[in-house]
């Protein structure tokens, strides 16, 4: 069976509900099925990729190092949105670092994430078969 | 058409698990394949046996349980998602040493790989919650 695009979109902070901590659980189960995957970070979703989190003292389990994986199970389609970012004084640089290794370019080391424009977030998830959203 | 149904929130609290519930209903009376429904956060606690509502209310898990009896609808609990609530079916029951399992008539335990399938199997995946 052609694989599928599927879209996870990312809207709510890391913390504070658990649909960050579990969404993240589905990205890295869903990645074993080898189809196409694309995450979207939108709205405080964005502050799921902060660097530097601390959940010490709010005794939750910080899950944000588990995005440093995705690029070892070949996800490395992440978008987060410009306007986004921008309403809550944030940019790349705030973001933790993510990377995958290009099998089709010796292996190089490249950004997995790119942020966009909502018209561009918009053009990719049209693209889309399956989006699930959290 | 080929459905797949996700459900994010639990019962009675969330409007979602009953318009799930009745869009599964209108798609079955239409004609329509379900090749699943997936429960997933809270929408794990749907999967109760235990729950007791008032008798002039809807009993939503036993209305899940009727419906997958009648037309053989496969109703998956997350295990991650149920093991952290609380949800057991008896094997999970016994793995963990509890003295009951609390799950009712139809629904089965399975992993988070059900819902990616029901995405690809699926012509549409409908989820349900905010």
């Amino acid at each position: 069976m052609a694989s599928k695009k599927f879209l996870y979109i990312n809207r709510r902070p890391p913390h504070g509900s658990i649909y960050a901590h579990e969404s993240l659980e589905v990205v890295l189960i869903g990645a074993a099925f080898e189809q196409d995957v694309t995450l979207a970070f939108i709205d405080d979703g964005v502050y799921q990729l902060m660097q530097n989190q601390d959940t010490g003292g709010v005794g939750l389990k910080n899950f944000a190092p588990t995005f440093r994986a995705l690029g070892d199970y070949d996800v490395n389609q992440i978008y987060v949105e410009q306007e986004s970012l921008e309403l809550r004084g944030l940019s790349k640089d705030d973001l933790i670092p993510l990377t995958y290794e290009d099998e089709d370019d010796d292996w190089a080391e490249k950004d997995s994430i790119h942020v966009v424009s909502s018209a561009e977030l918009a053009d990719i998830i049209e693209q889309q078969d399956v989006i699930l959203n959290f | 058409m080929k459905f797949a149904i996700l459900v994010n929130e639990g019962p009675y609290t969330h409007q979602a698990s009953d318009s799930a519930y009745h869009f599964t209903e209108a798609l079955l009376r239409a004609g329509h394949e379900i090749v699943r429904v997936f429960f997933y956060h809270d929408g794990v606690n749907n999967g109760t046996r235990l729950s007791v509502p008032p008798q002039d209310d809807r009993n939503i898990s036993e209305r899940w349980s009727a419906l997958a009896q009648q037309h053989d609808v496969e109703l998956i609990l997350c295990v991650a998602a149920a093991q952290r609530r609380g949800l057991l079916d008896d094997d999970e029951a016994k793995r963990a040493g509890k003295d009951s399992n609390n799950i009712a008539e139809g629904f089965q335990i399975s992993g988070l790989g059900q819902l990616i399938d029901a995405g690809i199997q699926a012509d549409r995946l409908i989820a349900f919650g905010d």
